[in-house]
C-alpha cells in the first residue's frame, strides 16, 4: 500500500538540517502543523459544544468553552420531536448505505470480473460503452435521472433512492484493473480442481480480494451515508428523506432549536467517525485506489 | 502496514499465453454465457439508468415540458436559446468560474502543504495525517450547518463575530452582505475544511513513490535542501498526482450544489448552475425541458474543460 510510514528513515523531502536555520524551520512547521489542527478540529468541537448546550447556553452573548450542565436529555429531546423525522431518517440512510453499498459492489466486481477474465468476442465494445458513462459529471444527471425514476413511480421511495445509484462505471472500472493483476495460478489451480467462472469468482477471487473489497466499501458507504443532491430529488415526502436531508431541510428553514439540530448533527456523523476510528487503512486505500485512476 | 494481501506478481499477458488452443475452443458458447452472467446485470443497469436518462433528457429538450416527464410539444433549439440567453443561468456559470478560481489553487497548494508537512513529521504521523482526514466523515450538509448556525452566524453569538468582537470589530451578516461580498470566504473555507484531507493523502502517496535515490542523488550534487529540491525534485516527480488532483477539484468544484444549497439557498447573486437548474426543474414549476436543455449544455461544458485540462497537462501520455 502506497501511504505507509515507511519514509521514515529515508532522507526528508525537504530536510532538516541541523543547523539555525534549520532549527526555525522545524519550530515554524510545528507552529503550522498545531495551527491547522485546531483548526480541522475546531467543527467537530463545535458540534458536541452545542450539541450538549440549552439553547440559551449557545444564544448567551459571552462565549462559554462548554456548558456548565452538559444536556445529555437532548439525545431524547431530539427524538422524541415529531417535527423532525430523526429515527425514520437514520433508518433510511441506513438501508441506503448497507444495501447500496453491497449491491454496488456486487455489480461492479462481477462485472469487473466478467469483463477481465472471461473471453468474449466483444468485451471490448462492452468495456468502452461502461467507461463512456465516466465522461458525463454525475452530478449534471440528476435531471434525466428523475425522469426514468419518476416515470417509474419512484419518487419518495427507498428504490428510488437505492437502485439508480447501483451501477458505478467507475467502480467497475476499477474493479477491471484490479482483477487483471490478479494472480492467475491461483484461478488455474481452482480450475484445475473442476470449479467453474462462478466457482473460481466466490471461491477463489473473492476471499483473496477482501482488503480491496474493504477499501472500496469503506469509500462508498462513506459517500453514500453523505450523498444529498440525489435524496434531495427523489425524497419529496419526509417518510423517504435521508438523515441529510432531513438536516438540510430545518436548516433551511431554521424551524427547530440550534441544539436540537447539532444534536442531530452529532448522532448522524457517529456511524462515521466509528468507520473512521476502525477501518482507517482501508478507507485510505480506497482514497488513493480510487483518487489516481491509473 | 504494508497490506494489499493480493501479490502483483503475476504477469497476465504472459501467463494468459499458457491456455492451450484445444480449451480455448471448447470454451467459447459457455464463456459467452458466462460473460453475459457476470457482465449482463451491470449493462442492464448502466442502460436503464445512465443512458436511458441522457436519451430521454436529449429527446425532452427539444419539447416544451412543464410538470411532466412526457414531451409535449416540439419546439426545436427554443429551450437551448433561451437557457444561453437566460441572465440568472450565464451568471451561474460566471459564479462557478469565480468560485473554481478560488477553490482550485487554494485546494492545491494547501492539500500539497499538509502532505509535506505530515509527510516530514517523524512522531505521531498517522495522528496527524487521522485529525486533516477526519473531515471527510462530515457531509457538506453538517458542515454547511456547523459553518452557517455557529462559525459563520450572524448574529452576536456566531464564533466569527464572538471573535471579531474581541477586537472591537462591528459583526458581519457572512452569508448575506453582497458588497463586500462576504459570503465568499464561509464557502470557500467550507468545502477546504472537507476537502483538504482528501487530496492530501493522494499527494502524500505521491510523495512515498519518490524514490529516495532521488534526493540523495539532488544531495551530493549539492542541491539546497529545501526550495530547490521541492523545486527540481519533488514537485516534477508529483506531477501524475498533481494532474489528478487539478481534474477531480475542478469537476468536484463544478458540480457544486450542497454547500451553496444550504448556506446559501436559492439566492441570486451566489447560484451555481447546479442549484439554478434544480429550482427551475424542480421547484414549484416543474420546467423539465428547460431543465434538460441546462443540463446537457453544462455536461457539454464540464467535458470540454476536461479535454482541455488534459490536454494541457498532457494527462494520459505514455509513460506518465
Amino acid at each position: 500500500m502506497a501511504v505507509s510510514e515507511r519514509t521514515t528513515g529515508t532522507p526528508q523531502p525537504i530536510g532538516f538540517s541541523r543547523s539555525s536555520a534549520g532549527l526555525i524551520g522545524m519550530v515554524l512547521r510545528w507552529i503550522a502543523l498545531f495551527v491547522a489542527v485546531v483548526l480541522f478540529l475546531l467543527p467537530f468541537y463545535l458540534i458536541l459544544r452545542n450539541a450538549l448546550s440549552t439553547e440559551a447556553d449557545i444564544t448567551a452573548p459571552d462565549w462559554t468553552l462548554f456548558p456548565k450542565d452538559l444536556q445529555w436529555g437532548n439525545i431524547s429531546e431530539l427524538f422524541k420531536d415529531t417535527q423532525v423525522p430523526m429515527a425514520r431518517s437514520l433508518y433510511n440512510s441506513a438501508v441506503v448505505g448497507i444495501v447500496g453499498t453491497a449491491g454496488q459492489l456486487l455489480l461492479a466486481s462481477m462485472a469487473g470480473y466478467g469483463l477481465a477474465r472471461i473471453p468474449y468476442r466483444h468485451a471490448d465494445k462492452v468495456f468502452y460503452a461502461i467507461i463512456a458513462t465516466l465522461m458525463i459529471p454525475g452530478a449534471v444527471t440528476f435531471i434525466p435521472s428523475f425522469i426514468v425514476v419518476s416515470s417509474l413511480g419512484w419518487v419518495s421511495s427507498l428504490r428510488g433512492l437505492i437502485i439508480p445509484t447501483l451501477f458505478s462505471g467507475f467502480a467497475a472500472f476499477l474493479f477491471r484493473q484490479y482483477f487483471l493483476n490478479f494472480p492467475r495460478e491461483l484461478e488455474e489451480a481452482a480450475r484445475v480442481d473442476g470449479a467453474g467462472h462462478f466457482g473460481v469468482f466466490w471461491r477463489i477471487v473473492v476471499p483473496n480480494s477482501l482488503p480491496f473489497f474493504a477499501a472500496l466499501a469503506a469509500i462508498t458507504f462513506i459517500g453514500n451515508w453523505n450523498s444529498f443532491l440525489w435524496p434531495l430529488v427523489i425524497g419529496q415526502d419526509s417518510s423517504s428523506w435521508t438523515v441529510q436531508v432531513a438536516m438540510s431541510t430545518f436548516v433551511t428553514a431554521q424551524t427547530i432549536n440550534i441544539h436540537e439540530l447539532f444534536m442531530a448533527a452529532a448522532v448522524s456523523i457517529l456511524p462515521l467517525v466509528l468507520i473512521f476510528l476502525f477501518l482507517q487503512r482501508y478507507l485510505i486505500q480506497g482514497v488513493t485506489q480510487s483518487g489516481i485512476k491509473d | 502496514m504494508s497490506t494489499s494481501t493480493s501479490p502483483r506478481t503475476a504477469d497476465p499477458a504472459a501467463t494468459g499465453e499458457r491456455r492451450g488452443p484445444r480449451r480455448r475452443k471448447q470454451g467459447i458458447a459457455g464463456n459467452t454465457r458466462w460473460f453475459w452472467i457476470f457482465v449482463g446485470p451491470f449493462v442492464l443497469g448502466l442502460l436503464i439508468f445512465s443512458y436511458l436518462p441522457i436519451i430521454w433528457s436529449l429527446v425532452l429538450s427539444f419539447f416544451e415540458a412543464y410538470n411532466t416527464v412526457t414531451p409535449s410539444k416540439f419546439v426545436g433549439f427554443q429551450n437551448y436559446v433561451d437557457m444561453l440567453t437566460d441572465h440568472a443561468f450565464l451568471s451561474s456559470l460566471g459564479t462557478f468560474t469565480l468560485f473554481a478560481v478560488f477553490i482550485v489553487p487554494l485546494t492545491f497548494a494547501l492539500s500539497l502543504a499538509l502532505a509535506l508537512l505530515v509527510n516530514q513529521v517523524k512522531i505521531a504521523r498517522a495522528f496527524f495525517r487521522s485529525v486533516f482526514f477526519l473531515p471527510t466523515a462530515c457531509s457538506y450538509v453538517v458542515a454547511s450547518l456547523i459553518w452557517r448556525l455557529s462559525i459563520f452566524n450572524g448574529v452576536r453569538f456566531g464564533l466569527a463575530n464572538t471573535v471579531l468582537s474581541w477586537f472591537g470589530i462591528d459583526g458581519i451578516a457572512w452569508l448575506s452582505t453582497i458588497d463586500p461580498p462576504w459570503y465568499w470566504i464561509p464557502i470557500v473555507s467550507v468545502r477546504l475544511w472537507l476537502q483538504l484531507g482528501f487530496y492530501m493523502i493522494l499527494f502524500i502517496a505521491g510523495l512515498q513513490r519518490i524514490s529516495p535515490t532521488l534526493y540523495e542523488a539532488a544531495y551530493v550534487d549539492g542541491a539546497k535542501p529545501g526550495w530547490q529540491v521541492f523545486r527540481y525534485i519533488t514537485l516534477p516527480q508529483l506531477r501524475a498526482t498533481s494532474v489528478a488532483v487539478l481534474i477531480l477539484n475542478l469537476i468536484a468544484a463544478y458540480q457544486a450544489f450542497d454547500e451553496f444549497y444550504n448556506l446559501i439557498g436559492n439566492a441570486s447573486f451566489a447560484r451555481p448552475p447546479l442549484v439554478y437548474l434544480y429550482g427551475i426543474s424542480l421547484g414549484s414549476i416543474q420546467d423539465l425541458g428547460h431543465g434538460s436543455a441546462g443540463a446537457l449544455i453544462l455536461a457539454v461544458i464540464i467535458m470540454l474543460v476536461t479535454l482541455l485540462q488534459n490536454r494541457i497537462f498532457g494527462f494520459g501520455k505514455a509513460g506518465d
